[in-house]
């Protein structure tokens, strides 16, 4: 059977992939660009089809905090919202990467700082992938391009969350949540079973049976020597993350002179650009990261031996481009080209910036 | 007599419980956290709910909560509990949740989350330790520290025109539609200890029942906290703390 291709916003993406692979739980709290999650779930009343439970919160910091409560009890349970409310989530996302737990936060980006635009924006790539919270942690970042991918990185998202008992994050951003395209949503898969949970997260507080030993969910050790071997064992962590789970997608690299690398929505416009580049004889390829956590570094580098220059396409005033030329190592130029506060740039100015800087 | 004579079974007139375990716990001699994690494991074992009970443990001198009662535990971010516990009630609804937090941690930092839990009726039980002071840190200002009384911020005694006034959020919680069960109890006695342990399970049977969300506070010393011997305390606390934060039931929906 053919399956069923459907037109919506990618916010609203987001809601129908969390009932249909059997969330647990949704916890929210209404923000601009992302309020459509929180508002689909609402109208599906997945709680009378799924059992998923959806509770509007009273403040982001409550919603991710909840998060961590579901999450500690074994659950697949996830949160969405929009910079200034990821910047309060920050205290609960720490703890959960802290006590280990698995989750799905979702930020559709808007520009800042402050309380900034509703307009779209990817200025939160520091907050996402070098902390936001306190203390060495690291979320698994998967940036969307599509509504597809919206609907896609809900399930991959659980999937590496519980797989390394990890929060793992969708970066989205304005366009990506607002936008409408065609998209294929996953099969309506019935929630776990509470023994299914069990089995899967023997770890969980569920109630302890008299088997075991308590199942204490935290993050709180005030021996220095066992808080450093916690730490050592969550780098260990991520040190496999780093090597198992990169994912990026190259768009005619092969024969590029120069290199494009760009992120979600950025990623569009500048695989636009590539075309325009082309279409006037300039060779360039687009990498674009899908993981921005663990960042395909050894990728970009792999590149940079065949190309003459990088330009780092971001909207933003330029912060992947640290990792960009991290990778790079100084061994070609790295440019930034960036649009701020809201404003998306047209391909025409990323083809102008890339002979700009690096053609001239 | 002999040790083997005392304690034959028919002598047996105090057990302690089996969910309290052996760990020598941190909290100063005379505190009234020992008494109320007694309370609360002797109500699980009594209703049977030992292997269905989660505890959400706050930030604040009951942090280490999890270390004495054998049961399955969430440790929650200062002032947070109510959130937790909200998810883990909603997402197991025939397990036992409950949380235990401090004035700090329920009455400033996490004002929000408590009223709103309570609000919302979720069926949980908050039991609410008030001292009047922060222990953990040693010794500053809560949210319900008495008017004139010192602490290590308030050194000169609370002033209203500096600090406000102490929060009843016992009072405010019985004015909310998704309560149902809101009552002060203290454990200085015999007498109010088996008062305050009647409270906890009435509250535990409630969120058991879905009849809405249960707060229990217990009216307690801090004698470290507050620079005096544990007798005193106790005294201070009836002569100061009572008519404050009077005892008994503030709402009780049958």
């Amino acid at each position: 059977m053919a399956k069923e291709v459907v037109l919506m916003k990618g916010n609203e993406a987001i809601a129908r992939a969390a009932i249909r692979i059997g969330v647990d739980g949704y916890f929210g709290y209404p923000i601009t660009p992302q309020s459509e999650v929180l508002e689909t779930l609402a109208e599906e009343k997945p709680w009378e089809t799924t059992g998923m439970v959806v509770i509007q919160a009273e403040s982001e910091v409550a919603a991710i905090n909840m998060v961590y409560g579901g999450a500690g009890a074994g659950k697949m349970v996830m949160t969405s919202s929009s910079s200034p409310g990821v910047s309060l989530k920050q205290e609960g996302i720490s703890y959960i990467a802290g006590a280990e737990l698995p989750c799905l936060i979702v930020n559709v980006m808007r520009g800042g700082p402050g309380l900034g635009t509703i307009q779209p924006s990817q200025a939160d790539y520091f907050q996402t992938v070098k902390g936001g919270g306190h203390g060495d942690y690291r979320l698994i970042a998967l940036a969307p391009a599509s509504v597809q991918e919206m609907a896609d990185f809900v399930g991959l998202g659980f999937e590496l969350a519980f797989k390394y008992r990890n929060p793992a994050i969708i970066l989205a951003d304005g366009v990506i949540g607002q936008m409408m395209e065609k998209v294929i949503l996953p099969e309506q898969k019935k929630r776990l079973t509470d023994e299914e949970v069990l089995a899967r997260c023997p770890w969980a507080a569920t109630g302890k049976n008299k088997n075991r030993k308590p199942n204490i969910i935290t993050s709180l050790e005030l021996d220095p020597a066992e808080m450093e071997k916690r730490n050592i064992n969550l780098q260990k962590k991520y040190a496999e993350i780093q090597e198992n789970e990169v994912r990026f997608e190259e768009v005619e690299c092969e024969d590029a002179e120069y290199l494009i690398v760009a992120f979600g929505s950025s990623a569009r416009i500048a695989q636009k650009a590539m075309e325009t580049a082309r279409a006037e004889g300039i060779k360039v390829g687009l990498l674009r990261p899908i993981t921005l956590w663990p960042f395909p570094s050894k990728a970009i580098a792999e590149r940079a031996k065949q190309v003459k220059g990088i330009l780092s396409v971001e909207l933003n005033a330029g912060q992947m481009v640290e990792d960009v030329r991290l990778a790079v190592e100084c061994k070609v130029p790295v440019e930034y080209f960036g649009r701020l506060g809201g404003i998306v740039p047209d391909p025409d100015e990323v083809v102008a910036a890339l002979k700009e800087k690096l053609i001239k | 007599m002999t040790k083997e004579e005392i304690i034959k079974a028919e002598n047996l007139v105090y057990k302690k419980p089996t969910l309290m375990n052996d760990n020598p716990m941190h909290y100063c001699p005379g505190c009234s956290h020992g008494v109320v994690h007694k309370l609360i494991a002797e109500v699980i074992e009594e209703m049977g709910m030992e292997d269905k009970t989660v505890g959400v443990s706050p930030v604040g001198c009951a942090v280490f909560a999890y270390n004495y009662l054998d049961i399955d535990w969430e440790e929650a971010a200062h002032g947070r509990a109510p959130a937790v516990a909200t998810a883990i009630k909603r997402l197991w609804p025939d397990r036992l949740v409950f949380t235990y937090q401090g004035d700090g941690d329920l009455a400033c930092i996490g004002t929000a989350e408590t009223i709103h839990a309570l609000n919302r009726g979720e069926n949980i039980t908050i039991i609410f330790i008030n001292n009047a002071i922060y222990g953990m840190t040693g010794g500053q200002m809560a949210p319900t520290t008495l008017v004139g009384m010192k602490t290590a911020t308030c050194p000169y005694g609370r002033d209203v025109t500096i600090h406000g006034y102490p929060l009843k959020m016992t009072e405010i919680a019985a004015t909310l539609e998704g309560t149902a069960y809101v009552t002060r109890q203290s454990v200085q006695s015999v007498a109010a200890i088996r008062k305050a342990k009647k409270a906890i399970r009435k509250a535990f049977e409630n969120s058991m029942q879905g009849k809405g969300s249960n707060l229990v506070e217990i009216v307690s010393t801090c004698n470290s906290g507050w620079k005096m011997s544990p007798a005193a305390s106790n005294q201070w606390m009836e002569e100061h703390m009572f008519p404050f934060y009077p005892l008994g039931d503030l709402k009780d929906k049958e």
